[in-house]
């Protein structure tokens, strides 16, 4: 679609000469485009350099384009760091587990509503979807989790309580609406062919693009959570690593700002020097992943945006 | 659809028993949202409790109105409220009209891989967490050693500790907020945009429209059921500001504009273990987030005939 748009308009602009103000208009654009770009990839480009300058060049401010004083001291720290590699390998499991449950819980609801013969179909839709709009709010959720379950601290809580979620049941069965002919169904039951069977022998391989989607959204989204584990994990053992972050970032700078002196100045000294790095550290997976799956991202929000 | 009484619900078993295995598949579903979803709204009646974990939720005491009377006295509510909404209207006075206008740029640029950079890297930081996010901001705006005051400095504009400047508070939130999302929440207008007819443009070329003109017959009214939605959407979150983000940038210097109700929310209940009173707030908010959703959606189906619902 998008390509076809694209052609037009190059063949467009060959035919007919642009008008002055037009000019004006692509430069505004374009200039504006450029400026955008920019400020979108400094900070990320600060934070490398940063990572790998001499952290007092860093601290007095002196780094701004390019990298002063090339020094590791930051990662060689890091790499002793026991409770950021627990964290990680802890979100690794979680991501993993957490999207493989996820992908099973979500897509089987989209593929049964996506069904108009489904008796219910619109008792079960709404059952699904208007948790999307009000909710029990946190604590009668904790103590359903805690009083109830016992969930409170175990790996369960971090993937299990919370993998329904609304809307990727919309996204999915809109694209099982607008992608699965309904021909295909009633050939199949013609063989004799269940519900199940045809579930899970055919409509699932001719999903893939969807299950991509979902898969990478629910991935990016237990990778960079951190709310549920601040809420319902008690060990640090078990801490993701984005609860880590929390406290390499967020703690440690408020705890040595509130101190003074000469020591306060090399706790900071120290805290600053790591951060930079476990932010790379932390973020890489995911921003090395993107331009390459960016694509299914997109895909996904497109279906999501078409009303079925 | 509508059938006489036997004959439809003859049809309607046989249906049922011919479709068991759909059922099947949104069993597990089912199960998980009943158990971790729908019970802990049946557990909001502790909003109207004395809740003591040793008796239950149904076991423990009515106190009828009592917390939430607690709440609508209690200076806090004042002050979380109107953080909350200054917040929020401002997040959303930014953060809804630019996306449409990048998207609406994006669509005038042709030159192919320069508008493949533009998106990519628009849309990279929507993927830093919201942890890490935080952890920037802090240490960009850090007085001693940050770059942003560092830059402002050069350019002769002091800025002092911003994040211990509580009336900056909301402007650090919501500007953060675009630099994040602005690229990932164009995609949806840049999808409506790429869907529009080309002939439209043909259409406008003859009769001698300037790109500005086209901008503004052609793309914009093509965006508005798209705005509408997402508006709406967008409503239904007024009061749900996002805990994450303001809870890690709080500080005791900033918290007299930043303490919004879902952070007092998490305090009063979890810190402080209030678990009735928190309840009560937390029901209030989400019933009012629900009203104003409902209410912007009647609005806008009388006014646009574009509703979710």
């Amino acid at each position: 679609m998008t390509s076809g748009t694209l052609q037009h308009a190059g063949a467009r602009s060959n035919h007919i000469r642009k008008s002055r103000a037009d000019r004006t208009f692509d430069l505004i654009i374009y200039t504006i485009a450029v400026i955008m770009t920019l400020l979108a990839l400094y900070p990320m480009y600060f934070i490398v350099i940063a990572s790998i300058s001499d952290p007092n060049q860093v601290a007095q401010g002196n780094v701004l384009l390019w990298p002063q004083g090339f020094s590791m001291e930051g990662y060689s720290y890091l790499f002793s760091m026991g409770n950021l590699w627990r964290g990680y390998l802890n979100t690794i499991l979680y991501s993993l587990a957490g999207t493989l449950i996820m992908l099973a819980v979500n897509i089987p609801v989209a593929y049964s509503l996506s069904r108009r013969d489904l008796v219910g179909r619109g008792f079960f839709t709404f059952f699904f979807i208007f948790p999307m709009f009000f909710g029990g709010g946190l604590i009668p959720t904790f103590i359903i989790l805690n009083n109830t379950f016992g969930l409170v601290d175990t790996f369960t809580v971090m993937v299990l309580p919370f993998s329904v979620i609304s809307y990727y049941i919309v996204v999915a069965r809109t694209f099982f609406q607008t992608s699965l002919p309904g021909e295909l169904w009633d050939a199949a039951q013609i063989d004799g062919c269940g519900n199940l069977r045809y579930f899970f022998t055919i409509v699932l391989p001719l999903s893939k693009a969807i299950l991509a989607v979902i898969a990478l959204w629910a991935a990016v989204g237990h990778w960079n959570s951190y709310f549920n584990a601040m809420i319902y994990l008690r060990t640090p053992e078990k801490y993701p690593l984005q609860l880590v972050m929390r406290n390499i970032l967020i703690n440690n700078e408020m705890a040595a700002s509130a101190m003074t002196g000469s020591a306060a100045a090399d706790i900071n000294r120290k805290a600053n020097l790591i951060k930079y790095g476990a932010i790379v550290v932390s973020s890489l997976p995911i921003m090395t992943m993107y331009p390459f799956v960016q694509k299914y991202f997109n895909q996904g929000v497109m279906i999501g945006a078409l009303k079925g | 659809m509508q059938r006489t009484g036997s004959v439809r619900r003859g049809h309607t078993w046989e249906h049922i028993r011919r479709n068991w295995g759909l059922y099947l598949l949104m069993l597990p579903a089912m199960v998980i949202f009943i158990c971790f979803t729908y019970l802990p709204m049946y557990g909001v009646i502790i909003a109207f409790k004395d809740f003591k974990p040793a008796m239950g939720i149904w076991g423990s005491h009515w106190a009828g109105l009592k917390y939430f009377e607690r709440y609508f006295n209690s200076y806090m509510f004042g002050n979380t409220i109107v953080n909350t909404l200054v917040i929020s209207l401002y997040t959303l006075a930014a953060t809804f009209p630019l996306p449409i206008l990048l998207a609406l740029m994006c669509n005038q640029m042709y030159a192919k891989r320069f508008k493949k950079v533009f998106q990519v890297s628009t849309y990279l930081p929507h993927f830093i967490s919201t942890v890490v996010m935080c952890g920037m901001i802090i240490m960009f705006l850090s007085p001693s050693s940050g770059v942003i005051p560092k830059i402002l400095g050069l350019m002769g504009i002091p800025v002092g500790d911003l994040m211990g400047n509580a009336d900056a508070f909301s402007g650090i939130y919501v500007w953060t907020e675009v630099w994040q999302h602005v690229g990932w929440d164009s995609i949806m207008y840049i999808a409506a945009l790429s869907a529009i007819d080309p002939q439209l443009y043909e259409a406008a070329e003859v009769d001698g429209a300037s790109k500005w003109q086209k901008i503004r017959a052609i793309d914009i009214p093509m965006l508005v059921p798209t705005m509408v939605t997402l508006f709406i959407l967008r409503c239904g979150s007024l009061l749900g500001v996002g805990f994450e983000k303001v809870y890690l940038l709080q500080n005791d210097l900033n918290i007299a504009r930043s303490e919004i109700i879902s952070t007092y929310l998490y305090k009063m209940g979890l810190k402080s273990n209030q678990y009735s009173y928190s309840a009560a707030i937390g029901l209030f908010n989400n019933v009012v987030n629900f009203v104003i959703l409902i209410l912007v959606n009647q609005i806008s189906k009388k006014l646009s005939d574009t509703s979710l619902f």
